[in-house]
């Protein structure tokens, strides 16, 4: 703990810190690809659809010493139908998924009852989850729709809550983290189930979590940004991100842990499901939904901001100021060694320097003169 | 934004033992509610208890799609409910999800096969007039009686729909066909001319008075017919257009299969206005069953029962068949004008309400269409439960881990909350069970897991919140107080957003997704109350105290270890409780 303690503490002060803003290129670059990749991913091969949405039956079978490429043999002669079989669990205690594609629900309990005569053992015993062709189709529809209004709300939201360029950059880190995910799912071939379909909308809400906690201190350390000329829009924005982190590794790990748990038991003990398939997209999404706060979303925001008037002024004067202070032969303003002898216990905002050392000017701007403060 | 205010209130915290009292009385109240409702447990989903589930799709006919709405839906329900429950399943449960589906959830141990076909069939209702009528099955077989005078029968005057003579030899039934007649409101005959009076004619099967390619497949149809195997039944009459005559099965009052060539449709289903049960009184029918036509319902009705009560049985009952399935073959004894009717027979009470729904049912223009069925062993569904909650164990001891880890002391507070968020969300999870009919299924077990991260990362925002402002080089007591208003404030900013995609979730989705929907809305919400009520509060007081105020070691607020700066000018200024604001 000391030493992310320490870490944190660090991070705190600005004495480290990695320029996630500066260095924000890259990381577009990178992500660009790995969008690009799922694109060509999804376009290339697919999804791999669950039975849900083509259509047919799921059927569990009991524990059974049947072997699946014996199981496959009845449940294709039982259906004509091609027939998916898994064995679940392993030896003597291990039951079958056998899943059976484009037959309608009718059909299917002739094949369920032939399927337990084959298989010797009781009709009532073999689960079954019989869908219709266009049940899968109505659940992806409603999703999309409720993906779109949720998006529009949120960034309804976002743009009062914060401002619309924070809403357009939480918007375009949460389509980037969907486009990863489903990327995934496309390259690896994970099988697309209503559950993928629920976990993937709950990314919706969760992987804005860290961008609300990273906007949230930038809009704070902002404030009064443009009283002062020591710090242009990007370099409070990669404090932001900075002085954030280990709450954004904590609150990721955190959320992470509980879907690591649900991803084990659901992969390990059940071999599939409901479970697996919710947790695996939540885990995806979560990490990319981790990843996209911190490079993303916010360099995103320091991009849009620097392009407003008001911040390229700001800029110009931050840059004069400081190539002023070069020539004059005083060390250059680098924020990060200036730190630790500017403390100002005054201040109300915690975790910048810019803002920071107008003590005066930020307490002017909420009307207060700091000395009366205390 | 409303949700970030929201918190104001119980943003003053000059009062922190209030608050922990509270949520304390509000956890004894939900508690004591739970076993004083005797609801224990949280009601569990068909994939965790077992059954089956099936989700029916609501299709309107072409040009009706406006008939999908509440009442429509609120009435499929209610019918459904009535015919699954009428198979002796008490516990199923019939619920309208979204706009247009249906979801029945019948519990194990009973039979799911025979309830799946109750409630999705379609509903199709039809009035039509009965040709010719007869007792199926073994017995039956050999009864008929071919009689070459059929065509003499000048009986017969409603030539247009008849396609098989009556036959004038009789062979009487062993039992009554009929189980009701239709009268008018003035009920005038006795039972008795029309129960022997319909008893069921021998089809001519040789009828010359019928040349008609089509009727004597149908003829043919109807000599085979054998109404006592479900399998044939099921397919009688498949695929008739209702403008075509027609073979069809039904039971009869004392429970014997009886089969009928039925013309086409005279009056349908949306004609009817309205159906109900009616124990009348007055003149001693016992149960008996109005009806009310719609304005062009009621003339078809007038116009049909004029013909029908000119005829000879069988031919002067007409049948109302529901999806292909005669069930009631009343007979008519005059035209029945005015738009109303009563069917009166030996009801009961459950057979006359059973008979009214079916007919209010066919008045809508709906069918339903099966879209998905899953069923589920109670040994698989006792697993899926065990591997939720194992899971969740192994999540909340990860989570419990970490934190102990990293935030030492301080995880205890966290840890608190996470036990009293869970006592709220399983309390309120069973009294949701009996008020709202709230049921736990696996997607909702799922969400309650990732809920633990979500609650805990509301106390990491605020923890490292604090030690933002202890490394600032204040003491623990302020810092609690300086570090709230700005959690508070990213809390339910994050929170918001949360809630936001659970409420979307639920309103737009169906079925498994709504039920993932529900508790991750419910426990953000909870997780809000725990974090103002019992979190805040409780660090606030803790702060009082020696070992975290003083900053031990392993407080996991110890300034030393997160590199608090030395506070310099920390003398001058008094450590009275800070204003809180809202940055």
């Amino acid at each position: 703990m000391s030493k992310l303690g320490n870490l944190g503490a660090r991070l705190h002060r600005g004495e480290v810190g990695y320029d996630f803003v500066g260095n924000r290129k890259i990381w577009y670059g990178l992500s660009i690809l790995i969008t690009i990749t799922a694109i060509v991913g999804l376009a290339v091969r697919g999804l791999n659809m669950g039975i849900e949405f083509q259509g047919g039956a799921v059927f569990n079978t009991p524990k059974t010493s049947v072997s699946v490429s014996q199981a496959q043999e009845y449940a294709e002669k039982a259906s004509g139908h091609d027939a998916i079989v898994q064995k679940l669990g392993s030896g003597d205690k291990a039951t079958l998924r056998i899943q059976v594609a484009g037959i309608d629900t009718k059909q299917a309990d002739k094949v369920s009852a032939q399927l337990a005569k084959d298989l010797g053992v009781a009709e009532k015993d073999v689960t079954g989850e019989l869908v219709g062709p266009s049940w899968g189709e109505q659940i992806a529809n409603k999703a999309w729709q409720g993906l779109g209004i949720f998006l529009v709300l949120v960034v309804i939201y976002l743009a009062i809550a914060f401002e619309w360029r924070m809403a357009l950059a939480a918007f375009v880190a949460l389509i980037h983290d969907i486009t990863i995910t489903v990327g995934i799912y496309a390259l690896v071939g994970f099988e697309v189930t209503p559950g993928t379909v629920i976990g993937l909308l709950t990314i919706l809400g969760y992987s804005l979590y860290d961008t609300v906690v990273v906007f949230d201190s930038l809009k704070e350390q902002t404030k009064d940004i443009t009283k002062q000329t020591r710090w242009t829009y990007s370099d409070i924005a990669n404090r932001s991100i900075n002085s954030t982190l280990v709450r954004s590794i904590n609150t990721t790990v955190v959320a992470l842990l509980p879907v690591a748990g649900l991803l084990f038991i659901g992969g390990g003990f059940l071999g599939a499901g409901m479970l697996n398939d919710i947790s695996l997209s939540l885990f995806v999404g979560l990490a990319a939904g981790a990843y996209s706060s911190i490079f993303i979303a916010t360099p995103l925001v320091a991009d849009l901001k620097e392009r407003e008037p008001q911040m390229k002024a700001l800029k110009k004067r931050v840059l004069a100021k400081r190539a002023q202070a070069s020539t004059q032969g005083e060390a250059p303003d680098a924020p990060a060694a200036d730190e630790p002898f500017d403390d100002e216990p005054d201040d109300a905002t915690p975790a910048v320097v810019g803002p920071r050392n107008q003590p005066a000017s930020r307490n002017r701007g909420r009307g207060r003169p700091s000395g009366k403060r205390r | 934004m409303a949700a970030p205010k929201k918190g104001r209130s119980a943003g003053a915290q000059s009062k922190p033992g209030r608050s922990l009292a509270l949520i304390l009385i509000a956890i004894a109240a939900l508690t004591g509610g739970m076993f004083a409702s005797g609801h224990t447990k949280p009601r569990l989903g068909i994939d965790l208890a077992g059954g089956t589930s099936i989700t029916l799709r609501a299709v309107a006919e072409p040009g009706q799609e406006s008939a999908i709405n509440k009442t429509n839906m609120d009435t499929a329900v209610e019918i459904m409910e009535r015919r699954v429950n009428g198979l002796g399943v008490s516990e199923s449960e019939v619920q309208t999800q979204g706009d247009e589906n249906i979801i029945v959830n019948i519990p194990k141990g009973t039979n799911s096969k025979e309830a799946r076909d109750q409630v999705g069939t379609t509903a199709k209702l039809y009035f039509r007039p009965v040709l010719t009528t007869e007792i199926s099955g073994a017995d039956a077989a050999a009864t008929p009686t071919p009689s070459a005078s059929s065509s003499a029968s000048g009986d017969s005057t409603d030539k247009a729909t008849s396609s098989a003579s009556p036959s004038g030899s009789t062979s009487p039934s062993p039992s009554s066909t009929t189980q009701g007649r239709a009268v008018t409101d003035a009920l005038k005959a006795d039972p008795t001319p029309s129960t022997s009076a319909s008893s069921s004619a021998s089809p001519s099967a040789s009828s010359s008075a019928s040349g008609d390619q089509a009727t004597s497949a149908l003829e043919a149809q109807y000599a085979k017919l054998d109404c006592t195997k479900e399998a044939v039944r099921a397919k009688a009459g498949d695929g008739a257009k209702p403008t075509d005559p027609t073979v069809a099965c039904g039971q009869n009052s004392s429970g014997q299969w009886q089969k009928y060539i039925l013309g086409p449709a005279e009056v349908d289903g949306t004609d009817v206005d309205e159906a109900q049960a009616v124990w009348n009184a007055q003149n001693a029918a016992g149960w008996t069953v109005t009806m009310k036509f719609t304005g062009s319902g009621g003339k078809k009705f007038a116009n049909i029962t004029g013909k029908l009560a000119k005829n000879q049985p069988p031919q002067n009952q007409f049948a109302i068949v529901l999806d292909g399935e005669v069930v009631s073959d009343p007979s008519v004894s005059e035209a029945l004008t005015g738009g109303n009717a009563e069917i009166s027979g030996n009801f009961t009470q459950q057979s006359a309400e059973s008979l009214a729904n079916m007919l209010s049912y066919g008045a809508l223009p709906l069918t339903f269409q099966e879209d998905s069925v899953t069923t589920v062993t109670a040994a698989l569904g006792g697993e899926q439960l065990k591997a939720g909650l194992i899971a969740g164990a192994i999540g909340l001891a990860l989570v419990v881990i970490y934190l102990l880890v990293y935030y030492r002391g301080l995880s205890i507070i966290a840890i608190l909350s996470l036990l009293v968020s869970a006592a709220l969300t399983y309390t309120i999870m069973s009294l949701l069970g009996p008020t709202i009919g709230f049921a736990l299924n696996l997607p909702a077990v799922c969400g309650a897991i990732v809920a633990i991260g979500i609650t805990a990362d509301s106390f990491i925002v605020y923890f490292e919140r604090v030690r933002d402002e202890i490394r600032e080089g204040r003491s623990l007591r302020p810092a609690v107080e300086r570090a709230w208003p700005r959690a508070r404030r990213t809390i339910l900013v994050s929170d918001f957003v949360s809630f936001l995609a659970a409420a979307v979730l639920f309103i737009v989705t169906v079925g498994k997704v709504q039920g993932f929907a529900f508790t991750l809305g419910l426990t953000t919400l909870l997780d809000v109350v725990v974090v103002f009520l019992f979190t805040k509060p409780l660090l606030t007081l803790l702060a009082r105290s020696k070992f975290f105020g003083s900053g031990h070691s392993w407080s996991g607020l110890d300034p030393k270890r997160l590199g608090a700066q030395p506070p310099l000018r920390r003398t001058r200024r008094p450590s009275a409780p800070v204003e809180t604001k809202e940055a």
